[in-house]
């Protein structure tokens, strides 16, 4: 007993007398997803190779606890949509965006995902919250894999906060075309 | 010269006619009537050796007669001289198709039909390519608005409409089981779309589907001034884009006519190797990382990581660099940065050595590799394939040597050929490619000429900071370029460059203003995938991964 009261440093656990400790429910369930996030990189364009770095040896996302990249909707709850989306790819995006199970996040990765970046063309969409909601959008072109970092981290924070969504609940498909 | 005297000697002869030949910023131009335009074209295949179809293109003028113009790239290896031939249509003409001649022009023609709505005759398959299927209307004609965006309510249905006949085989007779990959599959790494007719494991036919990043570069470039088209050829192919960056400057360069100075030419080369190198090292990688060799990724992305902090440190962005300017490149390279840069080639070297030993002799490697997509010589010449693909099947084709630029014929560096033109051979070229540049870097780097980065010339580039706020010559300069904007002369020029996946053209056309009238890239992913369908018919799902991971598939350069 007398070890684990040196190894608790915080004061919430220093009467711990008991192997457990109280919390509210909300907050151990966000914890846990916050920490366990399994995106899937909907890669299209150039965004999609800085993706690569992103989960590639130096940036290496996996120490931010969103390792486990998924390539199928089925099994992830954050979607990266990196790249370009165009009038082409938006009824199949929005399509692979139901097939996730909530909870549900979007980062819309670059410029071109964020508003159809400098592409103002006949066959691009202008922005992929046009087609599905987004949570966080990372500017650059393409940015840098810090700043896609601290995308994930925003949303790690959102969930830690259980922070309101009136954008995803209010939303109906096909309404911001 | 002499060569294209005789060429119009046998022309008139075989033809009894006069043809008229034009001559226009060094390339040789072809006038002919529609009608004549299968026979001319059979002979020049036949007896002339112009075997391949580089490139066909629309231009539309409005206010001419006849609105539209098609011109066909041609290019003879053994004669290393190239030819275009032009046709003018109005809007309900028919042409005759070229793909009975040359196979690659069946997606070129479809994209003129996509683009313009003419119509070609005889050809099997005449719909969109690049628009959805819902389009409506023909984006490339000059009075189609830019920014006039058309919704698609439903993604196409499984389709097997490419065979010759034009009729899909029935698949419920033969046993057949329908299958859809992509276009948000992780192995085509990108937008691909590939259908397929499995008779068990094995592929018994397959339809590609591209247009799914068809992000309009053409009309973008339309629309914007010369040096803003810039960023715009960055995100063609994205894997090495100061490639592209290089090949449109040359472009607008020589319909300019100008040379740019000897250092700037050395900073161009040494982007060009360096980006050779990262856009092997993602081909390479990731074609490990979908057979399940993710060693093989990680370690190779490592390289590309290096090269990334080379441009950072160059211009401050990682992978669209957007260096170079018409005229030269944007600014001084940083102090050490060819010191960097031989640093970088010792590291390199032995990443290289890394990925032999991981791949090469790699059993799994070899055996899911070798034999798989071969294809050889001739059947590549036809469908237009250029770069590693083709080299790989014997043919010494590389335009660095053939028709050097920038200074490529004093440096010493060799062309790897392969023997058997399968997708091992494509990584064995590819990895011995990728040596090559690092001596060619090397090379460069040891004797950088000294001198300025860019032509001074203040019709095409901007002056210096501290002349426009230094002094008012240099204040009116900036002004009036950035008003007046740069302006090439009438004309109309193709150049082509040895870019990583093969030759990459870009045909412009200036109408004598401060954008481009026209600007067509040849891609040279969009001749190898259309042949993708006739290369996977009998091999296994897992083979069309292999097959995909080993041509290299850009879907930004695919699409445009």
């Amino acid at each position: 007993m007398e070890e684990k009261k040196i190894s608790l440093s915080n004061d919430k656990f220093q009467n711990l007398e008991s192997p457990f400790f109280t919390s509210r429910m909300d907050r151990i369930v966000a914890w846990s997803r916050r920490n366990s996030l399994w995106p899937m990189t909907y890669g299209t364009a150039c965004c999609g190779i800085e993706i690569m770095s992103v989960l590639g040896p130096r940036y290496d996302l996996a120490r931010f606890g969103a390792e486990v990249v998924r390539f199928s909707p089925r099994q992830s709850d954050l979607m990266i949509v990196a790249g370009t989306i165009t009038e082409k790819m938006a009824p199949i995006i929005s399509r692979v965006y139901e097939q996730m199970i909530e909870p549900k996040y979007v980062i819309a990765m670059g410029a071109c995902a964020s508003s159809g970046g400098f592409y103002r063309a006949y066959h691009v969409l202008q922005g992929v919250d046009k087609v599905i909601p987004v949570d966080v959008y990372v500017p650059g072109c393409p940015p840098t894999p810090e700043a896609v970092i601290d995308g994930v981290m925003a949303i790690q924070k959102m969930i830690t906060e259980n922070r309101p969504r009136p954008y995803k609940d209010q939303w109906k498909p096909g309404a911001y075309r | 010269m002499s060569s294209i005297k005789q060429l119009k000697q046998d022309l008139n002869q075989r033809f009894k006619k006069e043809f008229v030949f034009n001559q226009i910023c060094h390339s040789h131009i072809l006038e002919l009537e529609t009608g004549e335009l299968t026979s001319v074209l059979q002979y020049l295949k036949k007896y002339q050796s112009f075997d391949f179809l580089m490139c066909v293109t629309g231009v539309h003028y409005p206010e001419r007669e006849k609105e539209f113009e098609v011109c066909y790239e041609l290019f003879s290896v053994k004669k290393i001289s190239r030819l275009r031939i032009k046709v003018f249509v109005k809007e309900e003409e028919v042409i005759p198709t070229a793909q009975f001649i040359y196979p690659t022009a069946d997606w070129f023609e479809r994209e003129i039909y996509d683009m313009y709505g003419l119509k070609f005759k005889d050809h099997p398959n005449m719909k969109r390519i690049l628009t959805h299927h819902q389009f409506k209307g023909y984006p490339l004609r000059k009075d189609y608005p830019a920014d006039l965006q058309q919704h698609l309510s439903e993604s196409l249905e499984f389709s097997m409409d490419n065979e010759p006949d034009g009729k899909a085989p029935d698949f419920k007779d033969k046993d057949l089981i329908p299958l859809n990959i992509g276009p948000s599959h992780p192995a085509t790494h990108g937008t691909l779309r590939i259908m397929a007719l499995m008779d068990g494991e094995k592929i018994y036919r397959a339809n590609v589907e591209i247009g799914y990043l068809h992000r309009c570069f053409e009309k973008m470039a339309e629309v914007h001034p010369y040096n803003q088209v810039i960023p715009y050829t960055d995100r063609l192919n994205y894997c090495s884009s100061p490639m592209n960056n290089v090949g449109y400057c040359k472009t607008v360069e020589e319909l300019l006519d100008v040379e740019i100075p000897p250092k700037a030419q050395a900073m161009r080369i040494i982007l060009c190797e360096l980006s050779r190198i990262i856009d092997h090292i993602v081909c390479i990688g990731a074609a490990a990382f979908d057979l399940g060799a993710l060693t093989g990724f990680f370690q190779a992305f490592t390289y590309r990581e290096k090269v990334y902090t080379l441009f950072e440190k160059l211009c401050g962005a990682r992978l669209t660099v957007s260096m170079t300017r018409v005229g030269g490149m944007a600014n001084e390279p940083p102090k050490n940065w060819f010191k960097d840069i031989l640093q970088f080639c010792k590291e390199m070297k032995g990443g290289i050595k890394d990925i032999d030993t991981l791949l090469t002799y790699n059993k799994i490697w070899m055996q899911r590799n070798q034999k798989v997509g071969v294809i050889d010589t001739e059947q590549a010449i036809s469908w237009g394939y250029t770069g590693p693909c083709l080299r790989s099947t014997g043919l010494n084709l590389d335009l660095r040597k053939v028709e050097p630029y920038y200074g490529y014929e004093s440096l010493d560096f060799e062309i790897p050929v392969g023997t058997t033109g399968d997708a091992y051979d494509r990584y064995l070229v590819r990895l011995e490619e990728m040596r090559q540049s690092v001596k060619i870097i090397e090379q460069v780097c040891k004797n950088v000429p000294a001198g300025d980065y860019t032509i001074r010339d203040k019709d095409i580039v901007l002056p210096e900071k501290k002349e426009v706020y230094g002094n008012i010559e240099g204040l009116m300069n900036h002004f009036m370029l950035v008003i007046h904007g740069l302006r090439p002369p009438k004309g109309e020029c193709y150049s082509a460059t040895e870019a990583a996946n093969g030759e990459l053209g870009f045909y412009l056309v200036s109408d004598g203003g401060p954008k481009p009238y026209r600007l067509k890239v040849r891609p040279p992913c969009f001749p190898i995938y259309q042949s993708f369908p006739h290369c996977i018919q009998g091999f296994l799902t897992s083979d069309a991964i292999t097959l995909l991971g080993s041509m290299n598939i850009i879907a930004g350069e695919l699409d445009r």
